[in-house]
């Protein structure tokens, strides 16, 4: 009997043991996050103040703001959701509704989801290799098709999901008053599932707003104001890249600002598309 | 009469303007559904349009080099010889570093998750840890550039070369002097990156346990540590290994926060505190500056390369992923 007890502390203690990793593991995880965040409030803080709104980005030595870079980010954002939402709706409505079931779908569920994790920067070659090289210089345009193309996944993945969560009985009752299915989509389940699809296109905002690497070669980067979607157009992750590994201090100092400036903005749109989505599914 | 007449063909027009409600309602019904089909193919097609332009952009590279290209170290823009092997070296080395060290750390956190965490807590928690997820890598990049390499640099990479410098082996690969960037510093950095991933799936398979097995082993009286050893892992370990095949295709494909870290050294050394380079690292490094088209046509068919590679780690992950949603859902 003595024997068994002493056999039971050891289990107890080995158990402890991996309860206590588990505890570090986690407090791990939020030091990382609780670093990187104070890092950039302490390094970011440093550089802000307005002129960061109102001017453009400078050349070494001399003050400036990121202006340009962050009215770059804004529109090929708004232009790479703009054209990529649609298409991943549709897509996601064909899988949700009319292919629930089909072959088709199951190989379109899989290569879509192989999409949303596949690397960005083939994204970017992609891009160049479809646009950038036949029109013969880098493009806003490019930038743009090239965030489109990351849009894309992310929206259809949510869309279907959230049309999945829709029950079926309001389909069919709706079916049973004589509406054609295309209205019973529109109409019913849309309305069903809108806060779950504005969510997913709020996380597709924030993943592209983000990126930097399909952008590197496809907008380039412009050191003036541009509105020219032809034309290489600034963004804040290129800018931040350029920055940061300048040897100007001013330069990396602006760096920091604008990381503080695109976490901020991630961050709130991944939050708030959280909050969404969990405001809804507790109603 | 005259009045029935007039019923008459009224019924009559309030059939037609029904009918031609009715075709409206069909056309509008074949028009939507033929948009949503071709924009499900249209993902299909974007895949294959993928793999086409990468193919059509690196022929000229492997057609320069053949075989070579995947066996050659050297990298010379300037003879043009180029090779990919210290990229994919690169590419791999650090992305299973990466994967040592986040996987354990990642099922610690999904154990926590979902077995010891105040219930209070697991939702704020769990959102932190996906805030990391969200966090852009181009974050990870200038802090890992001016924040992580120097505390690397100065307090883990000499006690790390002191400590193995007797033990053969080991004393090669860290050996050198403390360069704060490189192989070993990336792939930490890709730790932290991916580990928010692979939490979420494990959390997730986790959670698709039945209860009834977890309580009856408590009520044998087994430890939590026992419990969690020999019925949760067992019971999810495809979920696991697709969660950490998933972070692997991440780590894979990384771009902008090695290329910060890494060094960019287009040579493959013993040590793991060299610098060193990455697929993707090299392409954003080089792609802008690249003159010439075998060199051009050289850095895309290495972007060929790294999406085949993750295609097929991200098919497997998939794969893997399927087979316990099948099995939760049966």
């Amino acid at each position: 009997m003595a024997l068994d007890i002493a056999k039971y502390r050891r289990r107890r203690l080995r158990s402890t043991i991996t309860v206590a990793l588990c505890w570090a593991a986690s407090a791990l995880g939020l030091t990382i996050l609780g670093v990187i965040l104070a890092t950039l409030l302490y390094k970011g803080i440093a550089g802000f103040g307005p002129k960061v709104f109102t001017e453009m980005t400078p050349p070494p030595g001399s003050d400036g703001g990121l202006l340009n870079a962050i009215a770059g980010s804004l529109v090929m954002t708004i232009a790479g959701v703009i054209v990529g939402t649609p298409i991943g709706i549709l897509a996601g409505t064909y899988l949700a509704e009319y292919g629930r079931y089909s072959k088709v779908s199951s190989v379109i569920r899989f290569i879509n989801d192989i999409l949303l994790s596949a690397p960005s920067i083939v994204t970017g070659l992609f891009v160049y290799e479809l646009l950038v090289r036949p029109m013969g210089h880098f493009s806003a345009f490019a930038g743009a098709a090239a965030l489109a193309v990351l849009v894309i996944p992310t929206v259809v993945r949510t869309t279907e999901n959230m049309l999945l969560l829709v029950p079926n009985q309001l389909r069919e009752a709706s079916s049973a008053l004589g509406l054609p299915q295309s209205l019973v989509i529109r109409k019913v389940a849309y309305k069903a599932a809108r806060a779950g699809m504005i969510t997913g296109v709020l996380l597709a905002v924030a993943r592209v707003s983000g990126e930097t690497a399909p952008l590197l070669f496809t907008a380039l980067n412009n050191q003036f104001w541009s509105t020219n979607l032809n034309a290489p157009m600034a963004s804040l992750p290129v800018v931040i890249f350029q920055y940061a590994l300048s040897p100007y201090e001013d330069w990396q100092r602006l760096a920091w600002t604008g990381a503080l400036l695109i976490t901020a903005a991630v961050l709130t749109l991944s939050i708030a598309a959280r909050w969404l989505s969990s405001s809804r599914t507790q109603q | 009469m005259a009045f029935l007449a007039d019923a008459n063909s009224q019924a009559t027009a309030a059939a037609a303007a029904r009918r031609k409600v009715l075709e409206g309602l069909r056309t509008t019904d074949v028009f939507f559904r033929g948009l949503t089909v071709s924009s499900a193919y249209f993902v299909l097609i974007l895949l294959g349009a993928i793999f086409a332009s990468l193919v059509v952009g690196g022929y000229l590279a492997f057609a320069t080099f053949g075989f070579r290209f995947l066996t050659t170290e050297v990298w010379n823009p300037v003879t043009e010889q180029f090779g990919a092997l210290a990229p994919i070296y690169g590419t791999i080395v650090t992305s299973l570093i990466a994967m040592l060290v986040a996987v354990p750390i990642s099922i610690g956190i999904a154990v926590f998750l979902t077995e010891l965490c105040p219930m209070g807590l697991r939702r704020p928690i769990g959102i932190a840890i996906e805030l990391l997820a969200g966090v852009p890598s181009i974050i990870y990049g200038i802090w890992g550039l001016f924040f992580f390499a120097p505390v690397i640099q100065r307090y883990v990479q000499p006690e790390l070369i002191a400590a193995f410098k007797n033990v053969p082996v080991l004393n090669q690969l860290f050996a050198g002097p403390p360069y704060g960037i490189g192989i070993l510093t990336s792939a930490l950095i890709l730790a932290m990156m991916v580990l928010p991933f692979i939490t979420a799936v494990c959390r997730d398979v986790f959670e698709t346990v039945p209860p009834v097995l977890k309580e009856a082993a408590y009520g044998m009286g087994w430890t939590t540590r026992e419990v969690v050893r020999n019925v949760v892992i067992p019971y999810t370990r495809v979920g696991i290994i697709g969660g950490v095949m998933l972070g692997l295709g991440r780590a894979l494909g990384e771009t902008m926060a090695v290329t910060f870290v890494i060094g960019n050294a287009h040579r493959i050394s013993g040590s793991i505190l060299a610098p060193g380079t990455t697929i993707s690292a090299t392409i954003a490094n080089e792609f802008t500056e690249a003159v010439g088209d075998v060199y051009t046509s050289s850095l895309i068919a290495l972007g060929l390369i790294l999406f085949f590679i993750t295609f097929i780690v991200l098919a497997l992950a998939r794969l893997m992923l399927m087979r316990i949603e099948k099995k939760a859902g049966a």
